[in-house]
């Protein structure tokens, strides 16, 4: 489903003493099927904009369309129930949204609000828990038993069993170690090719939004700061720096090379080995002409 | 999610009533509380009604905001109003609806409560509106300082106030984010059949006290690891002073209470 924002202004407790601007004019599109990175510091808004995808918030000002539906200041859709079945949200901490008696249980929660049969959600539960990293012998734990890392996929593994349409990832990996954090990206990242799925994610980490996004979106104090696609945002450091935000690693190191030897190597988001084999090229070749 | 209760919030500012000592705002709402009940005529109660429009005044917080604040009293506040009015029969007659018999002492009863009702928690509101909750703890700490000579635990139960008052905000956030968390995976708090909407609050309130529990741990694993011992020797970095500014506000409040007492007789 595609996404739109178009002119999105939200403030949070309006008129009164704290009103507080979170977005203003905010427009931008989302194709379907494309794996969205949104970027910013924190209190850029990004909470907030992940907010209205599936109207947990309306917007104060402005129209936010997803799919066929239509979200605005004086309207919310009546069969919003089916539009939050179509778009599954992965908050910041999702391991404190867990309550049921064993892990099964809560994993068929959301299935179940949305009047998903028995038996489906017996299906789903064998297909997402071996794909989100679990043991199916967990499956009759209480999910209060679990380390911190494995609440963590019982609750993605929550959400994933509503087989949503668009996914919105709100920080997936804050506070994993960085084994947990590559698992949990990289099995997002299959998801979304495999299910042909339409992602957003919300990030800090750079390296992150190069690996795994086709196209970012940079937020700053409540308005769209940039946007485009990673080559076109990350290659540009100092409107970056000036929000605060660096440049991936990778484009330091290519930066720092170019400084060095003198050399234009083109950032394509190349992997490693990939970027090792370009400079072994360069290099070379200025050796042969010395 | 709870826009609409100001009740225990404080809005930062630096009017006069937001500087005045916290011990003082105390006892002069106290002693407003037991006098708002002496007035009994139009007179003293324009002057009651008067000194509680002016201190919001002086606060600058808008009186809007405090009235639509005050939302889920003023229901109380009418149906007070409505129980007099069915209730007292003094008076003459003014009309008949539905068979009920209204009566002007009814009438002007009812207004009189109401108006009570209301001045009570108008300003019993402003001290939480403009007072820090660590304020108000100092002040009770220190106003219940005496009792400490019969062994009661005043330091502790400063301590529970405070605590509990600063995690008020944090508990109403820790809710707004698993009610949008369940809301997500599809469950509806606002409609439905009642027997479904309370079931949809365990999946609320399990992660809320778990949550709760943990940070409760938490707190008491860090205050210790800081040598907290309790209130035996500890000093306080805000020493509450009364100033030249809280004696004239006190004065100025006897006087109000004096014009009360001399009013309360007239007619």
């Amino acid at each position: 489903m595609d996404i739109t924002f178009k002119d999105v202004t939200y403030i949070y407790q309006a008129n009164s003493p704290f009103a507080h601007k979170a977005l203003e004019n905010l427009s931008f599109h989302i194709p379907s099927g494309s794996f969205v990175a949104v970027i910013g510091h924190t209190g850029s808004g990004k909470s907030t904009l992940i907010q209205h995808l599936n109207g947990l918030i309306t917007p104060t000002e402005g129209t936010v369309q997803i799919g066929d539906y239509q979200i605005n200041s004086d309207k919310k859709p009546e069969n919003l129930k089916e539009l939050r079945s179509r778009v599954g949200v992965v908050f910041q901490y999702p391991e404190h949204q867990l309550f049921d008696e064993t892990v099964a249980k809560d994993i068929a929660f959301g299935p179940k609000n949305f009047g998903v049969s028995e038996s489906e959600i017996q299906r789903r539960i064998k297909e997402i828990v071996p794909a989100v990293g679990l043991d199916e012998a967990l499956l009759g734990r209480s999910p209060f038993d679990l380390s911190g890392g494995q609440m963590r996929r019982v609750a993605i593994a929550g959400v994933l069993a509503v087989k949503p349409e668009i996914l919105v990832l709100d920080e997936p990996t804050a506070g994993l170690d960085p084994r947990g954090q590559r698992e949990i990206m990289d099995m997002f990242s299959n998801l979304h090719k495999e299910q042909g799925l339409t992602t957003v994610l919300v990030t800090h980490s750079m390296e992150d939004a190069v690996k795994y996004a086709d196209h970012v979106i940079i937020m700053n104090k409540g308005t769209k700061y940039m946007e485009g696609t990673p080559e076109e945002v990350f290659t540009q450091r100092e409107a970056l720096n000036k929000v605060q935000l660096d440049v991936p690693e990778m484009i330091q190191f290519i930066n720092a090379f170019e400084e060095r030897f003198g050399k234009t190597i083109p950032f394509k988001r190349q992997t490693v080995q990939a970027l090792a084999k370009e400079i072994q090229q360069a290099l070379k070749g200025a050796g042969s002409d010395e | 999610m709870n826009n609409a209760i100001i009740i225990g919030q404080y809005v930062p500012g630096n009017s006069l009533v937001h500087r005045l000592d916290p011990r003082m705002k105390i006892t002069i709402i106290f002693l407003f509380v037991i006098f708002v009940f002496f007035a009994n005529n139009v007179v003293s109660y324009s002057i009651l009604t008067a000194f509680a429009i002016i201190t919001v005044f002086i606060t600058k917080i808008s009186l809007r905001f405090i009235l639509k604040g005050l939302t889920p009293v003023w229901f109380l506040i009418i149906f007070t109003f409505i129980l007099h009015l069915i209730v007292t029969k003094e008076g003459t007659v003014l009309v008949e609806l539905l068979g009920f018999k209204v009566y002007s002492g009814a009438l002007i009863q009812g207004f009189a409560i109401s108006l009570r009702f209301f001045l009570l928690i108008l300003i019993t509101s402003l001290l939480t509106l403009t007072t820090t909750p660590i304020e108000i703890t100092d002040a009770i700490e220190d106003m219940l300082h005496p009792l400490k000579k019969i062994k009661f635990p005043v330091h502790e139960l400063a301590l529970m106030m405070s605590i509990s008052l600063r995690f008020i905000p944090t508990l109403l956030q820790e809710t707004d984010k698993i009610s949008k968390a369940q809301a997500s995976r599809g469950v509806d708090f606002r409609t439905g059949p009642i027997k479904e909407r309370i079931k949809a609050i365990v999946p609320l309130l399990v992660p809320l006290f778990v949550s709760a529990f943990k940070r409760a741990e938490e707190l008491a694993m860090a205050m210790e690891a800081r040598g907290y011992q309790g209130g035996e020797g500890r000093s306080k970095l805000r020493q509450l002073k009364i100033k030249k500014i809280d004696i004239f506000v006190l004065v100025f409040f006897l006087l109000v209470i004096a014009g009360l007492f001399i009013t309360r007789n007239y007619s």
